[in-house]
């Protein structure tokens, strides 16, 4: 527990620098991984990101709606081993819809300003990862969890 | 960097901050010379503009959809317009906006101003191209300066500026835009200067309109002309045209009007004032380093000068460069309302008229000799006719661009292709053949013994059914020009059963309504203008949807000429393999008058145009392209790479073709989806889609050989996303 509050801060810078992470899907024929344009909400809770209802992505958690998002900070230099944090969230993914959908696009949009047209286009979903844990890596090794989702 | 440089403080190293038209007014300036007050707005604001908005990355995503060397021009100025719309849509942040307003305000107060372009790629010696990007004149009031300042901005990314890319070093990571606002100085007499006529190095031309100098620059109104001998500055020519309008400052910025009668008979320069203008170029010459083609106005005496570049010779002056030819097709609305009506009122009706008396002339009764000829006189025709339809209707399609821009400047609407629902109304052939093709199936549909009597090809007991049957196939084989990529060549009348019958499950016509309302888009559009603009709007709508209709109603009426040069062809081979001479490699019209003149002459069978086999293995997944047509759809492709892959279409397949042209409309009612590799969103698929309220994506690249028919595709014509299941 006491380590919960500079863990927060963390979170909160790297999710602010990074732009992109990477998606983990699931379907009956196995796993699958995105890149995804993403923005969490102040209290950690939330991970959003948008997607064409056609793509994989969406198929797959749209039957299995476990994900994980991975975030990290790596600049693909030897230092990285020492330097670079990586996180992994895992949690439930959801379709935004309703009086939410608004609140939760500022979100992503004040983040990714020019992916406006395609976040509004009517074939576009808003996902929400409600957050159970996040796993913290950094030093190379060292793992901390932070549960989100009691 | 700062954001404003006034001009006279403007030093060496500001060169790349103030583009190059705002640095070389600032150089003659420092020589004495009348150079209107000025304010450099400079590259940093434009810098600022486009990163804290988000449009630079939004830039970036739209020129990325496809790679810039493989649009097609129709693609280049569609994209054009897209970031335009950004552009309109995207306020200038309330910091950076009040820096420029105040310094804009503290110059001018609230007298009226130019805002003109100054790109530091442009009017440098190597690259200097008039007219890529854009200049607004008589501006009153800040708001409008703003607006003015990010349509300047904009231009950077015109068709025009993304067609001579290379040449102007055009980086879409890194190009940027700098303005240059002035006071406008309301001119009596303006014009050009070339020091150094680009088409005769010994000479030096001047042109020279009354009013302002815009209407010369933008071709609407005709100046007089002079040519000088470079070395001596004699004059050696004085050209004058009919003079008959000016351009002057109005309410809402500029009006074209009749000149007063007293200034049509005298030009607007006599030969002191030439001579002046002569010396001034020559001077700015030796101060700049190099010719200069100068923009000028005289007022009470005083010369200003507004713009100076270098001259350069032509980007490319090769012959199969055809911008220059894409770039003439910019025209304004004076010049698209002559072409309008000589289109309706004389090349049509002659087109018609032409194909009514070559379907006089009976072919059976002539000689091998007169048929021949008859072939020559046919093929003659017909590419008399294709030559204007490059020349006149090709242009005329621009009418539907100029209306485009001017509805989203006045009501930046959130998709910049909304005023194509406004010219939607429009009364296009292919649909009319479409409700005949509707009525057939309808008659179908009620009567299981008329489908039995059709499966068996016997209509004879029902006169009505087949007079209306073969008045539409009659009307398809007169549509028979084949369009870029085209697979159609012809019709027989069993073919179509299938596709009728199929119609016939269900034949209602699904000419789309749900779409905006034109009637209260056209209510919103003309309240946008008040006055005399309220006329030239209405103009402008009636020209637009003149536009949309010819779009592809030429291509049908050209079709009929075709056609008559088809019958005289296929009545050529007949003869040909009745003399049982082997026909199957004769089929030009060319090779067949020579057989006929000649039965001894054996024609060079010609190369095989069919594309190599790549040996690619690649699946596609998804395929992205241009969002032609709003909605979405799901359905199993049909790909037509042959006539008869179009009879074969079902209800709810996905038509995935290369080009759709007018000839193949026809199964467009019953499809779910529309995917396209020819690109654009004025193109013929495009527009149909549209009418129906299809779903459509253009500029696919590889779209018929990366999709296969039977696969199940979702096309996303909101965001122009074709995916492959």
């Amino acid at each position: 527990m006491k380590e919960k509050e500079p863990l927060n801060s963390l979170l909160i810078k790297l999710f602010s620098e990074q732009r992109l992470a990477v998606l983990g899907t699931q379907s009956r024929s196995g796993p699958y991984g995105n890149l995804v344009a993403f923005a969490a909400t102040d209290d950690l809770k939330y991970l959003l990101f948008a997607t064409t209802r056609a793509t994989r992505k969406f198929e797959n958690l749209t039957e299995i709606p476990k994900v994980s998002l991975l975030i990290d900070n790596r600049s693909n230099r030897e230092v990285d081993f020492h330097e670079a944090v990586a996180v992994t969230a895992t949690g439930t993914a959801k379709e935004v819809l309703g009086s939410e959908r608004d609140s939760f696009q500022d979100i992503l949009l004040s983040k990714h300003p020019y992916l406006s047209g395609f976040v509004t286009a009517p074939t576009c979903a808003l996902l929400k990862i409600e957050v159970d844990t996040y796993y913290i890596v950094r030093e190379f090794q060292h793992v901390v969890e932070l549960h989100i989702k009691l | 960097m700062t954001v404003i440089i006034p001009i006279q403080k403007v030093g060496r190293s500001d060169r790349s901050a103030v583009g190059g038209k705002a640095f070389a007014l600032s150089q003659l300036l420092t020589k004495g010379m009348d150079v209107p007050k000025s304010v450099c707005i400079t590259t940093e604001a434009y810098n600022r503009y486009i990163s804290t908005t988000g449009l630079r990355e939004r830039i970036l995503l739209e020129l990325s959809r496809k790679q810039l060397d493989q649009m097609r021009w129709e693609e280049m100025w569609d994209a054009s317009l897209r970031i335009r719309n950004m552009f309109l849509r995207t306020p200038i942040p309330r910091n950076l906006g009040d820096t420029i307003s105040s310094a804009v305000g503290g110059c001018f107060g609230g007298q009226a101003v130019v805002v003109r372009s100054s790109a530091p790629e442009e009017d440098s010696a190597k690259t200097s191209f008039a007219g890529l990007h854009e200049s607004y004149l008589n501006l009153s009031g800040l708001d409008r300066v703003l607006t003015h300042i990010r349509l300047v901005w904009a231009s950077l990314w015109s068709d025009a500026a993304l067609l001579y890319r290379t040449e102007l070093g055009l980086d879409v990571e890194k190009s940027t835009m700098a303005v240059l606002v002035q006071e406008i100085v309301i001119g009596d007499r303006s014009g050009v200067i070339f020091g150094l006529n680009p088409n005769h190095s010994e000479q030096a031309v001047l042109e020279s309109v009354y009013g302002l100098n815009a209407g010369l620059v933008d071709g609407a109104v005709e100046p007089d002309r002079w040519i000088f001998e470079r070395k001596s500055g004699r004059i050696l020519d004085h050209y004058e045209p009919p003079r008959k309008q000016w351009l002057v400052p109005s309410s809402s910025g500029t009006s074209l009007e009749a000149l007063p009668n007293k200034l049509r008979r005298k030009p607007p320069l006599d030969d002191t004032e030439c001579t002046r203008l002569y010396r001034m170029a020559m001077k700015l010459e030796s101060y700049l380093g190099s010719p200069q083609d100068v923009e000028w106005t005289l007022r009470d005496g005083v010369l200003y000068l507004l713009q100076s570049r270098p001259i350069t010779t032509a980007p490319s002056e090769a012959a199969e460069d055809k911008r220059p030819w894409y770039l003439s097709l910019r025209r304004s609305l004076d010049n698209l309302k002559s072409l309008h009506l000589k289109i309706e009122k004389q090349l049509l009706p002659k087109m018609l008229e032409e194909a009514v008396r070559l379907r006089e002339r009976n072919m059976a009764g002539l000689s091998d000799d007169e048929l021949a000829d008859e072939i020559a006189l046919r093929k003659k025709t017909y590419d008399h006719w294709v030559d204007v339809y490059w020349k006149e209707f090709i242009p005329f399609a621009h009418g539907m661009r100029l209306f485009g821009q001017v509805y989203n400047d006045a009501l930046k609407p959130d998709d910049p292709f909304e005023f194509m629902d406004l010219l939607r109304s429009a009364n296009l052939a292919s649909i009319q053949r479409n409700k005949l093709l509707v009525q057939i199936a309808q008659k179908l549909h009620g009567s299981p013994e008329l489908i039995d009597c059709l499966k068996r090809g016997d209509l004879s007991l029902n006169p009505e059914f087949e007079a209306m049957l073969n008045a539409f196939i009659e009307q398809l084989g007169i549509g028979r020009r084949p369009a870029e990529g085209a697979v159609v060549s012809g019709y027989d009348k069993n073919a179509i059963i299938p596709l009728l019958l199929e119609l016939a499950s269900s034949p209602e016509d699904r000419m789309h309504s749900d779409g905006k309302d034109p009637e209260i888009l056209n209510s919103r559009f003309l309240a946008c203008f008040d006055g005399d603009k309220k006329q030239m709007a209405q103009d402008l709508l009636d020209l637009g949807r003149a536009s949309y209709r010819l779009r592809d109603d030429d291509n049908i009426y050209l079709g009929r000429i075709e056609m008559e040069m088809s019958i005289a062809v296929s009545e050529g081979i007949k003869r040909i393999e009745k003399r049982g001479t082997k026909a199957d490699i004769v089929s030009a019209p060319e090779d067949v008058i020579e057989v006929l003149k000649n039965p001894a002459y054996i024609p060079q069978p010609g190369s095989s145009e069919e594309k190599a086999e790549t040996g690619r293995t690649v699946k596609a997944r998804q395929l992205l392209g241009q969002p032609a047509g709003p909605g979405i759809a799901r359905g199993a492709a049909r790909v037509i790479l042959k006539q008869s892959d179009l009879f074969e279409f079902k209800r709810g397949e996905t038509l995935v073709c290369d080009a759709l042209d007018p000839n193949m409309t026809f199964v467009v009612p019953l499809s779910a989806g529309i995917v396209e590799r020819r690109g654009g969103m004025l193109i013929h698929g495009a527009i149909i889609a549209r009418e129906y309220g299809i779903p459509c994506v253009t500029g696919v690249a590889e779209a018929a050989s990366l999709i296969q028919t039977g696969q199940t595709v979702t096309v996303d014509g909101y965001l122009g996303i074709v995916t492959i299941e």
